[in-house]
């Protein structure tokens, strides 16, 4: 069978965010960038699914040549081929869904993996407008997968509690913390992603349906008042809690 | 072209979501400014006090009705959903951005070939056009948007956008029986957290740290909660020791919550922490280190050992 798994290089979440000079975007000077932290569950999960049912695992991801460092790290652990859709241009998220279901379909994949969310957007909805676009089963918010046959038997979190989903291929699955393990990578696969070539192909969007206008730090809280040391303080918690807060 | 306003009600069990309450809210505040037409669909089998979404301002709701419905699957609510905008041909779209929000908006956007903005934390007319504004990065950061399209759907964050005190106002309720329901993604069991409020949904968190040094020491987070109503919380420190499910986990790899009062005890305030919570209407922070970051977002603070101070808040509590 074949899996694709789609990938972010995303900046990493110890990074301090600051706007860059188009008003539009963050500055990426100094900026350490990571593979998408919930990516890596969806890697693993393509990986497990090849080496239970066989087949082939193809990572895509799109964006900027840097991106290509992320489906290295993919490469390593032990995808067989990557692409790269490569666009220097901010896509809105519907565009991006667009380019990905397009490959995905020129694939010829009946089961892809994406992380739940993408840690720099944080949309949380790529993996339900690709499924939406190619017409595939989606499970979002995945906690367990497992695939028999055709049938899948998957569990996802929901608000307060867990849902047990069957469906059934071809289906987009979003990995969410919990769904498993990622292996890191052998010297062996990092040695061998070094030599494989990564496709590159252009994008040909599409029409962005979504304008920023403009990107803003969040307004700075004014300094609070620390109402004391010890437990003694706690009287005096509780009143301004009630009193001046009015929240409990 | 006329602004019409359709709001898609969420039911977990029969019940509204308060959530769908503030979707309603808001809805009908902007369809009022507009002078646009509002409605309201709900996908389900029994719900209670439909009828109750009039005290939102929302007059009409059409309930989309069908035993095998009791239980929410994907495909569906949303193939329902699809049919119901077409017919209604609202062009704004308002849905909360819950799991089963960010299911069915996108599905909805595909269809219309149309605008998302999902997550939104503002919503408002300027030059009698929608513009919304949301967070990425975790809130590290501010994006205020808009989109070019005839047609545009709109998720809103939970707990951000205020429903108010409903008036006595009753809607009118259609009910219309579906015969035929897709299921080809199918829940076939829900599990409840007993008694649990969800962190994204609560109106009080009470969140535990790094600080609190075992599992077991999370008891006396779990009473605090338990007396304000209020949901518990971890940071990452605490869940990735083992302490914690990772579903109680607040920051940029876990969940982003809003609440009126989040207490912060013995957590450091990593930057990914921060992130995820310093939208919180107030904050308190009790920990031992005064210059611990978490006190940059406090309203207040106490900067002294959580194991002395929780015992006391839990009795100064519950002597009031």
């Amino acid at each position: 069978m074949k899996i694709v798994v789609c990938v972010n290089h995303v900046p990493d979440t110890a990074t301090r965010v600051n706007i860059s000079s188009d008003q539009k975007t963050i500055d990426l000077e100094r900026v350490v960038f990571v593979v998408n932290p919930y990516d890596e569950f969806a890697i693993e999960e393509a990986l497990k699914t090849k080496e239970a049912v066989g087949g082939e695992v193809i990572a895509i991801s799109l964006g900027k040549v840097v991106n290509k460092e992320t489906l290295r790290k993919g490469l390593a652990m032990g995808i067989d081929e990557a692409v790269l859709l490569k666009t220097d241009e901010q896509l809105d998220t519907l565009a991006v869904a667009k380019a990905l279901a397009e490959e995905i379909k020129s694939q010829n994949a009946e089961l892809v993996f994406m992380g739940k969310q993408s840690v720099d957007y944080d949309n949380a909805v790529m993996g339900q407008l690709v499924a939406a676009i190619l017409g595939y089963n989606i499970v979002a918010n995945a906690t367990s997968f497992n695939l028999s046959g055709n049938n899948i038997i998957a569990e996802r979190e929901i608000e307060g509690g867990k849902e047990t989903i069957a469906t059934m291929l071809p289906a987009v699955i979003t990995a969410q913390k919990g769904l498993n393990e990622p292996r890191y990578a052998s010297l062996k696969g990092i040695m061998g992603a070094k030599k494989k070539v990564i496709e590159e192909k252009e994008v040909q969007i599409i029409d962005n349906f979504v304008n920023v206008i403009e990107m803003k730090k969040p307004p700075r809280k004014a300094p609070g008042k620390i109402v004391g040391v010890d437990a003694s303080a706690v009287p005096e918690l509780v009143r301004l809690l009630k009193e001046e807060a009015k929240v409990i | 072209m006329a602004n019409k306003f359709l709001i898609y009600v969420e039911q977990r069990d029969g019940n509204i979501k308060k959530s769908s309450f503030e979707a309603l809210k808001k809805g009908s505040d902007l369809a009022k400014q507009l002078n646009a037409e509002i409605e309201a669909v709900v996908i389900g089998n029994e719900i209670n006090n439909l009828e109750s979404i009039g005290g939102y301002g929302v007059n009409k709701i059409t309930h989309l009705k069908n035993a095998e419905l009791t239980n929410y699957s994907v495909s569906a609510y949303t193939e329902l959903f699809i049919k119901f905008t077409g017919e209604s041909n609202a062009n704004i779209i308002l849905l909360a951005n819950t799991l089963m929000g960010k299911d069915i908006a996108p599905a909805l956007a595909v269809n219309l070939n149309c605008g998302l903005i999902v997550d939104c934390t503002q919503i408002e007319l300027r030059d009698n056009k929608l513009f919304a504004a949301r967070p990425v990065y975790a809130g590290k950061a501010i994006t205020f948007v808009e989109t070019n399209t005839p047609k545009s759907i709109y998720t809103l964050r939970p707990n951000v956008f205020t429903a108010g005190q409903a008036s006595n106002l009753k809607a009118e309720v259609i009910i219309k029986n579906v015969d035929s329901v897709n299921l080809t993604n199918k829940v076939t069991n829900v599990t409840k957290a007993e008694g649990k409020l969800d962190v994204s949904e609560a109106d009080i968190i009470v969140s535990g740290g790094r600080g609190l040094k075992a599992a077991e020491n999370f008891g006396m987070i779990e009473e605090l909660a338990s007396l304000l109503g209020a949901a518990t919380g971890a940071s990452r420190a605490a869940v990735d020791a083992g302490w914690r499910p990772h579903s109680d986990q607040v920051g940029q790899t876990g969940k982003t919550v809003s609440p009126n009062l989040y207490i912060a005890v013995a957590i450091s305030g990593a930057i990914q922490h921060l992130a995820g919570m310093q939208s919180s209407k107030f904050i308190v922070a009790i920990n031992k280190d005064k210059d611990a970051p978490i006190f940059s977002v406090a309203d207040y603070g106490i900067a002294g050992d959580a194991f002395e101070i929780i015992p006391a808040l839990i009795e100064e509590i519950k002597k009031q």
